[in-house]
């Protein structure tokens, strides 16, 4: 029983959030929606049982993702009257295809039954019982064995984003004196350093 | 009432629309539309996890991870051109970006 409210209260609020990201005047408000929508998301994966990634979720959709939108959201000076220009034109279609894509989607879910028969699980990947080893210590037994490349390329992605985001936002302006360490090494003595002979009690 | 498999996706499935409908319904305002992405990508990591615990599979929560640091970097790189695209056009209109060639 419990369950069952506590699985609406994240549910509703979760689609409300949704709802209020796409409508809400201002870009940041979305953003705040949209942090509401990602710590009810997190209580449902936590509602079913896999808790690291509802935890993960709080760190990285909450933690970094969302900031950096709200960072970025407050930096841009962003027109807001502009921005809702187009908001009744593309409202019809907008609604046909959610509409339709919404439909569908009940229409695959709520036939949705699990042939007990059929499910075969890889008993690398079956889901060990909770009192012997808990989710965490699961999931990284899975990741460390069975998927160790995935986990690695997942890596290489990330350290792509970011040395293809700094490549993109560094600029060099004009008028900014910096140090150029190679052209001081590459300095000869020779012509920087000048020997003058002093007669003793005549100065230079 | 019993909290089954559907209810979860139907969550998934509600909040994936709304992602589709945002990019629809906010079609001058970039930040909004990577917003949607971020909506949609969360409802594929609910129907991930919820396939995963009902089915007894931990593979769906490790791929539900994968979805998550690609949507991370996807997130970072995409606010990174719209800061360029900022600073080049000091707006961030979308339906300007056609005037980009090559």
């Amino acid at each position: 029983m419990i369950q069952t409210l506590v699985f609406y209260m994240f549910a509703i609020i979760t689609i409300a959030c949704g709802f209020m990201v796409i409508t809400a005047r201002n870009p940041v408000h979305s953003v705040l929606f949209l942090i509401l929508a990602f710590f009810n998301a997190a209580g449902l994966f936590l509602l079913q049982g896999a808790e690291f990634i509802s935890m993960i979720l709080v760190i990285v959709y909450v933690g970094a993702v969302a900031v950096l939108f709200l960072f970025v959201v407050m930096m841009l000076d962003v027109n807001l009257n502009e921005m809702r220009r187009g908001f009744v034109k593309y409202l019809p279609i907008g609604l046909a295809v959610g509409a339709v894509l919404l439909v569908e989607l009940f229409t695959i879910f709520t036939a949705w039954v699990v042939e007990p028969a059929v499910i075969s699980v890889n008993a690398a990947t079956a889901t060990p019982a909770a009192s012997e080893v808990h989710n965490t210590e699961a999931l990284g037994n899975l990741i460390y064995t069975h998927y160790v490349y995935l986990f690695m390329g997942s890596g290489m992605v990330l350290l792509l984003a970011m040395v293809g985001a700094i490549v993109l936002t560094l600029r060099s302006r004009d008028g900014v004196k910096k140090q150029r360490i190679m052209d001081q090494i590459a300095r000869p003595a020779s012509e920087e350093v000048e020997l003058v002979k002093v007669s003793s009690g005549g100065g230079i | 009432m019993e909290i089954g498999i559907a209810h979860y996706l139907s969550v998934a499935g509600i909040l994936f629309t709304l992602g589709l409908f945002g990019i629809f319904l906010n079609r001058k305002n970039v930040i909004i539309i990577l917003m949607s992405v971020e909506l949609m990508l969360l409802a594929v990591n609910i129907n991930l996890v919820t396939f995963s615990t009902h089915l007894q599979d931990l593979s769906g929560q490790i791929f539900s991870i994968f979805v998550l640091t690609v949507a991370a970097a996807e997130a970072a790189i995409g606010l990174a051109i719209l800061v360029v695209y900022y600073r080049n056009r000091a707006t961030i209109a979308v339906d300007d970006i056609h005037t980009m060639k090559g």
